[in-house]
């Protein structure tokens, strides 16, 4: 055989195979690291609540946990599955999204573990912060089709009490009526802090005015 | 194989934990299969429990990958190993105890993944969405496997080791690195981009480092064994081991491609991708000769049918593999149905194949019961292979779809109108899968329960198994 002589090195390969990996988790896995070193890890994270939200916190210790809450539902939800989390530089992402994503800005308590997704049956949400109101949010998760009648994702209907104004006991009424309100229950509400506060962090803000659903289609007729 | 003794089977092998392992295996791909149909239902509006928590779409998804992973694939790889290593090696493990301390505390740890992912206690880490909690006890079970199943390779360290028993000590000493370093850094120690780039070492790993290296040891063991005929090249494959070893590590940020992580990281992720060729060819390389000296046996023999499409598979997923790590590429097939369609092809088509050659190998013989159906067995080949093909097909074609209307700034929306086409088809094909793996658990619970009806049987006649 003549292997056998390639074989009296066994051991030396084995080690060898041992150490690539180690290498590997050195320059792909550690170097990396140290492009962002020297940061403290809360830099990032917001000084002062958000107008929007001061009705639903007092202090800014209180939106800084929701918003460790919110990105918690965020992950429970598998939410990171559909969403991605980084605007790459090709295929027209900045115009759709906003500035390319730069590794210093995930830099903070709120990317432990790290949320960048691999998949987009929804659009990226880094670039979220502010681009529509709360009440859209809200809307949006209680049913993704009341706002776009043709999305897929799924809706978080248990994030919601639905009551009756006078607080009195719900006995089948129609969702629609007056009397009816639907109302967020606090993962709700940290859900869309959170969903709020991404790339609130990037100081350079888009002030692109491209609209994808402005272009209008020829007509076929 | 050549130092397989026939004579002290009955004490070398432990009969009892391989088939446990196995029996679980079967029962798991059942559950990953259904929850990752029920997931695609939700793609075309026909999800059944809307508005649950507790099968909220999103968790089903987390149980659907973590099932798939650890329950099936690893269960089967356990159950393979147990019978395996000591046939390799001419050595029992450390300690049946140990073996069944394993099995009852790792499936314990499956059911309770389960159990807290619907509870909404997913770890935000892909295909390591086990809830942190229960990282630490997976590590030190793994360990212990890991401890068990090396004493009989040290113990038969004399001899040159069969191919197989190297990629199997390979993955050993691999997967308990690779697994704490993917549960523990990114989640406690380095955040964001830094932590990005270890956790697409660990997707890469989990695939490259432990499920290939035990995946193309249980081919290149059944494959003799079967067909009664030497590897074609001992040497060939060896040459495909090291080339694993020294490229696959290197790969991780191929799944990252324009992300934050520094460009050089990346490129070397692609440049390593490249180099997998090496690898991929050697192995097909080496089996297709090895089944092309009897193609008679290999077309006419249900584990070898399944090895047969198992090995084409992972010659088109690796081809492909090379393909899509490319920048120009990954620019319009990122974040699409494209990538999808390429695990499930991986993980199905490939090594869950080559899993259910395996079981329809040696459950017969750990039974000593033939399989209660060959027609099953048929109509879950066909079915599989059928649904692997189709859904490959149609999510790559959905992936172009999409990756193109992005690129054009069509808006968002466009591109999941233009998905739900795909998104049937998927469903459809998922449930080609699905009828195949329900075939699968009945046929493989019959001949269970035919198994305890004639436990009276002689020994002596399991040699005489059916032609699996």
């Amino acid at each position: 055989m003549a292997s056998k002589n390639f074989e009296k090195f066994s051991s030396v390969f084995l080690l060898a195979g041992l150490t690539s990996l180690i290498i590997a988790f050195l320059i792909l896995g550690l170097a990396p690291a140290t492009m962002v070193n020297g940061m403290a890890p809360d830099e990032g994270l917001p000084a002062k609540i958000p107008s929007d939200f001061q009705k639903y916190y007092s202090s800014v210790d209180q939106y800084r946990s929701a918003l460790k809450h919110g990105r918690d539902v965020y992950v429970s939800e598998a939410c990171w599955h559909c969403h991605s989390q980084y605007v790459r530089p090709v295929s027209n992402e900045s115009l759709r999204y906003g500035p390319v994503s730069q590794p210093g800005e995930y830099h903070n308590v709120l990317n432990l573990p790290q949320l960048f997704g691999t998949r987009r049956v929804g659009p990226d949400l880094s670039r979220e912060s502010g681009k529509r109101p709360n009440d859209w949010q809200f809307a949006h998760l209680y049913n993704p089709k009341s706002v776009e009648p043709r999305s897929v994702m799924p809706s978080y209907g248990y994030y919601f009490e639905v009551r009756k104004k006078d607080g009195s006991p719900l006995k089948g009424e129609d969702f629609n009526s007056p009397e009816v309100e639907i109302v967020p229950k606090q993962e709700a509400i940290d859900l869309v802090a959170y969903l709020q506060w991404l790339g609130n962090q990037v100081s350079e803000r888009s002030n692109s005015t491209f609209d994808p659903s402005a272009i209008v289609m020829p007509p076929t007729e | 194989m050549t130092n397989s003794v026939k004579t002290s089977e009955n004490n070398l092998v432990s009969y009892g934990l391989a088939q446990a392992h196995l029996l679980i295996a079967v029962l798991y791909v059942f559950i990953a299969v259904l929850a990752g149909l029920t997931f695609s239902l939700q793609f075309i509006d026909l999800y059944p429990f809307k508005d649950i928590a507790l099968l909220s779409p999103g968790r089903i998804r987390m149980v659907h990958t973590q099932a798939v992973a650890y329950a099936w694939l690893a269960n089967a790889f356990f159950g393979v190993l147990h019978y395996m290593i000591p046939k390799l090696t001419n050595h029992k493990i450390y300690s049946e105890k140990l073996g069944w301390f394993v099995f009852y505390a790792y499936n314990f740890l499956i059911l309770a993944t389960v159990a807290l992912i619907l509870g909404g206690h997913a770890q935000g880490l892909e295909w390591a969405e086990t809830p942190r909690i229960l990282d630490p006890f997976i590590a030190v079970v793994v360990v212990l496997f890991v401890f068990n199943m090396v004493t009989p390779i040290y113990k038969a360290r004399a001899n040159p080791y069969y191919v197989s028993v190297w990629y199997v000590l390979a993955a050993l000493i691999w997967t308990p690195i690779v697994y704490l370093m993917g549960n523990f850094l990114p989640q406690y120690v380095f955040p964001g981009t830094s932590g990005a780039a270890i956790s697409s070492m660990y997707i890469h790993d989990l695939v490259g480092l432990f499920v290939t290296p035990i995946g193309t040891a249980m081919a290149y063991y059944l494959l003799p064994v079967i067909l009664k005929r030497p590897l074609y090249s001992h040497a060939l494959s060896l040459i495909g081991f090291w080339g694993l070893a020294f490229f696959y590590p290197m790969n991780s940020t191929h799944h990252y491609l324009y992300s934050p992580i520094p460009m050089w990281s990346q490129y070397a992720g692609i440049v390593a991708s490249v180099g997998v060729h090496i690898v991929v060819y050697t192995v097909v390389f080496n089996v297709i000769a090895t089944m092309s000296q009897d193609w008679k046996t290999v077309m006419s023999n249900i584990p070898l049918r399944f090895l047969f499409v198992g090995i084409i598979c992972y010659l088109i997923t690796c081809i492909q593999c090379a393909v899509q790590v490319t920048l120009s590429v990954q620019k319009i097939i990122h974040f699409t149905d494209w990538v999808v369609g390429h695990s499930h092809f991986v993980l199905f088509g490939v090594f869950s194949f080559w899993s259910f050659a395996w079981i329809y190998y040696l459950l017969p013989r750990l039974l000593k019961t033939p399989m209660y159906s060959a027609s099953m067995m048929s109509w879950h080949f066909w079915l599989s292979t059928g649904g692997i093909f189709l859904m490959q097909f149609d999510l790559l074609s959905a992936g172009l779809v999409q990756g193109n209307l992005w690129a054009d700034l069509a808006p968002f929306i466009d591109s999941v109108i233009a998905s739900v086409p795909f998104w049937w088809v998927r469903t459809f094909s998922g449930m080609m899968i699905f009828v195949g793996e329900a075939l699968f658990i009945i046929n493989v619970y019959m001949t269970w329960k035919q198994s305890r009806e004639q436990t009276s049987v002689p020994s002596g006649s399991s040699v005489q198994m059916a032609k699996a």
